[in-house]
């Protein structure tokens, strides 16, 4: 376990910082590991589960943790009964399967896990997860998706308002409708809606893309319709077929928004400013 | 309309626009951060990978480009907020897809090597064993 001393012992601060963060490649053409080095070695044909009623939040996410360090690369969760940010910082592969609702904050900082919730997931549900899957069977609250980098985060139902404000990356697909200001100051990354889009959608969005198939009540500043590919329709096609799903009204009429790049604003001393920080 | 040169940012300074001669400086990233990959073009690593890890798609993967910074092709690694260099014995392809399947592959390559810096700082802070 690591510790201020821990850090100081290992010389970390004593690095010099000028410039611009670059590294070279070590030696790429002898590297082939797929998991994080500190990953558990799991397996997930070796199944656990467990009965969440009367166990504490903490409890429950040292169970799943000791069940990836035994080796279980299949977790399920029975009766979550929507308790808040449960299967969060999951830095592994694993199946982890919740029978029933999860509360806020579930699931945040997933990366690498699939995950599936069989009931609804409350604000903020896989908040900043950064790779693997995350499909819900119901209904998501507001936030879904909040500053996601990267991962498919699913939901099969309806969703609120604010769904992936700040999404740094990833996809997020809904299969009803979402609240306002969806997409709101979207950086990167994609949204698919399938049903229908409240006000502001897309609203200061500085990048990234947002498809929806059903109607929007209004856009928001700076985000505009932009023409829909062939490369974008088979791209939808093959994502939503991975989870089941479909455009209602087909995918050549589903609409595809990006940002109108009115509010970039750059200005000629950033890079000095950057390196003057550094 | 005539073709994109996809070397611009390496051969040039890659400024386009009249703000961007203006100001003297190419605006945002130097890749489309919105072009959605050809998955007909994955690398065998690649396939492997999502085997492992049980995709179907190339999932975070998706949002990994061939960038081109400073200079140097380079591909930009969320875990360490910079970038890493392109080996230069690596031939580069001669469009903006097959670079970026390349690119993907080396950052998982380097990210989930025991050298990465991740492992160093894990050791150092992280809360769990």
């Amino acid at each position: 376990m690591g510790s201020v001393t821990t850090s100081h012992d290992m010389g970390l601060h004593e690095e010099q910082l000028a410039g611009r963060t670059q590294q070279m490649f070590f030696s790429a053409s002898e590297e082939e590991n797929f998991t994080y080095p500190w990953a558990y070695e799991v397996d997930t044909d070796k199944s656990a589960e467990f009965d969440a009623a009367d166990m504490e939040i903490t409890d429950i996410n040292l169970k799943i943790r000791e069940l990836m360090k035994s080796g279980h690369g299949t977790i399920t969760v029975n009766n979550p009964r929507a308790k808040h940010s449960l299967g969060v910082g999951i830095l592994n592969r694993v199946n982890l399967n919740f029978n029933g609702s999860l509360g806020y904050f579930g699931c945040g900082l997933a990366d690498g896990a699939n995950i599936r919730i069989s009931g609804r997931v409350g604000w903020s549900c896989a908040e900043n997860m950064m790779a693997g899957t995350v499909v819900i069977e119901k209904n998501a609250g507001s936030l879904f998706g909040a500053a996601i980098r990267g991962g498919d985060l699913v939901c099969k139902g309806q969703a609120g308002a604010r769904v992936g404000i700040d999404q740094k990356g990833g996809t997020i697909i809904v299969g009803g409708s979402v609240g306002a200001f969806t997409g709101f100051m979207m950086q990167r990354g994609r949204m698919i809606i399938l049903g229908d889009a409240g006000d502001n959608l897309g609203d200061s969005m500085y990048d990234g893309t947002i498809y929806v198939a059903g109607k929007i009540a209004s856009l928001g500043v700076d985000c505009v319709e932009t023409e829909l590919t062939d490369l974008d329709k088979r791209y939808l096609k093959g994502k939503l077929d991975l989870y089941g799903m479909a455009a209602p009204n087909g995918i050549d009429n589903i609409i595809k928004l990006t940002s109108g790049k009115q509010l970039w604003n750059y200005d000629n001393l950033e890079a000095t400013e950057k390196k003057l920080v550094l | 309309m005539a073709k994109e040169n996809i070397d611009q940012f390496l051969e040039g300074d890659g400024l386009d626009s009249e703000r961007e001669k203006t100001i003297g400086q190419h605006i945002g990233y130097r890749y489309d951060v919105n072009l959605v990959p050809d998955m007909e073009r994955c690398t065998p690593f690649l396939h492997k990978y999502m085997e492992v890890m049980g995709w179907q798609d190339l999932n975070w993967l998706e949002d990994v480009h061939m960038g081109y910074e400073e200079g140097n092709p380079a591909v930009f690694d969320r875990n360490i907020n910079g970038w890493v260099t392109i080996p230069t014995n690596i031939d580069l392809p001669d469009n903006q897809q097959d670079r970026d399947m390349i690119a993907r592959e080396l950052l998982v390559k380097f990210q989930m090597a025991k050298g990465h810096p991740m492992v160093d700082l894990r050791n150092a802070y992280a809360k769990f064993a």
